[in-house]
């Protein structure tokens, strides 16, 4: 029985395409809209919590989360998958990289990483591919310089400045292509990133609907001891007062 | 009689100086007191200013310096730029102790300079990939002894490069002339931030 469906699932239509990716891009396309921007002094990933009712606990869901200390990663589409998909990357880090080298993979190698694990499912028996595209956001220390990437289903990758998936990708990065330059500071950033949500969301932006992170510079309260030669961690979650404080100056 | 380290000989040593490092070994292979080559060089180097040296069994010096050379060279292609000393250490000291249990009987060492910020980094090894981190200089191989002593009496910080060449010279020749296993030439890299100078040293065939 088992090896009854154990060839992949995902196989050339005769017109040459991968029908299984593109339904994984559909539904992608009908997830929550995710904004990335990159500037000169760090990334922001912003994204709605979305609740489909006022009775669900939103305050300790995350929809961003942390990689290793100067990456973070976000996705538009099936939020189990995401959680697979972050597990995955987090352990990767470390066998991968980490055990080997004592210091964490730069962005780059990390996204090649998380790509390979997308990809192999296209090609795999009794699999489904992963039914998101993730934005991961990071610090590479080597170049002294903030990167941004997104991720699909296929297990292609793209470098971006700044960009959005989701249901209204199309029109938010018409709208990052206006609004982004290469001399943007963070807190631009991040005013464009609400901007850009306040577009897509139906309801108010308040700091309890959205999931804000920067990557920036080190945060040395949040590496939990001193005395070290350990930086502190760039991945930074905005707290629902700092969204608050943004929205207000909106 | 039998130890593994010290059937075929050979010693290394390494030293920080004013923004320069230099790294040297001796040239002998043996087999126990019959000398067998007088040109087995000991010093690896990984991209523009990074060197390992592998003192211990020659087998193992040679199916390291292979490993590391494979090791590196995807590192390179992955990464598009050069290893640093401190991430090729951490590299070593993973891959020795991946053979914790049957380990290769070598004493490595690493020096070089960070390619980007010049800082010099020298560092030494167990043969299951233990890191001493060390400030002033590092030894290894079979004249370990003799290196440490001439080493605590010769060395002294923020020597030149032409200053450190001598002192490394002085300390391996005169430390090898006192070990019956190592000796028959030597060979040292002086490592500065715009160049690498390699000397062969003449020593005492005997």
């Amino acid at each position: 029985m088992a090896d009854r469906y154990s060839f992949s699932l995902t196989t050339f239509s005769p017109s040459g395409k991968l029908v299984q990716i593109e339904y994984a891009l559909n539904a992608i396309k009908q997830g929550v809209t995710v904004i990335g921007i990159k500037s000169a002094n760090g990334v922001v990933l912003a994204t709605e919590k979305k609740a489909s009712s006022n009775l669900l606990k939103t305050e300790n869901t995350s929809k961003i989360e942390l990689i290793t200390p100067d990456i973070g990663m976000t996705y538009s589409g099936m939020g189990p998958d995401f959680r697979v998909l972050v597990d995955k990357a987090r352990k990767l880090a470390h066998t991968n990289y980490k055990r080997i080298y004592n210091e964490y993979p730069p962005v780059k190698i990390m996204v090649q990483e998380i790509a390979k694990v997308m990809q192999e499912s296209t090609q795999s028996g009794g699999i489904r591919p992963f039914g998101v595209s993730l934005l991961v956001g990071g610090y590479d220390a080597h170049s002294d310089r903030f990167q941004l990437y997104q991720v699909d289903p296929s297990g292609s990758y793209f470098p971006w400045k700044a960009t959005a998936i989701g249901k209204t990708s199309v029109s938010a990065k018409t709208f990052l292509e206006k609004r982004w330059n290469e001399n943007l500071e963070l807190e631009d950033a991040i005013h464009v990133s609400l901007l850009a949500l306040k577009e897509s969301v139906d309801g108010e932006l308040t700091g309890d609907n959205l999931d804000i992170v920067v990557v920036s510079d080190p945060q040395e309260h949040l590496l939990g001891f001193k005395g070290t030669s350990v930086e502190g961690p760039r991945f930074k979650k905005l707290s629902s007062e700092e969204i608050n404080d943004r929205l207000d100056s909106l | 009689m039998s130890d593994p380290f010290s059937l075929n000989g050979g010693s290394a040593v390494a030293m920080v100086g004013k923004d320069c490092v230099a790294i040297a070994s001796d040239l002998r292979l043996g087999n126990q007191s019959l000398g067998l080559s007088n040109n087995f060089e000991k010093i690896f180097q990984f991209g523009d200013k990074t060197f390992l040296g592998l003192t211990g069994l020659a087998t193992d010096v040679i199916t390291l310096s292979e490993v590391f050379r494979f090791k590196h060279n995807l590192y390179k292609l992955r990464e598009e730029r050069d290893i640093e000393p401190k991430t090729l250490a951490n590299l070593v000291s993973s891959t020795l102790y991946e053979k914790r249990f049957g380990p290769y009987f070598v004493s490595p060492l690493v020096a070089g300079l960070d390619p980007k910020s010049n800082v010099p980094f020298i560092c030494g090894f167990d043969s299951i990939g233990c890191i001493d981190f060390a400030k002033d200089f590092i030894v290894g191989g079979t004249a370990s002894d003799q290196l440490y002593g001439l080493c605590e009496s010769l060395y002294e910080p923020s020597l030149e490069p032409e200053d450190l060449f001598e002192t490394i010279s002085q300390v391996l020749l005169n430390a090898v002339d006192r070990d019956a296993l190592s000796g028959w030439g030597a060979v040292v890299y002086i490592v500065t931030k715009d160049k690498i100078i390699r000397r062969v040293l003449k020593t005492r065939q005997d």
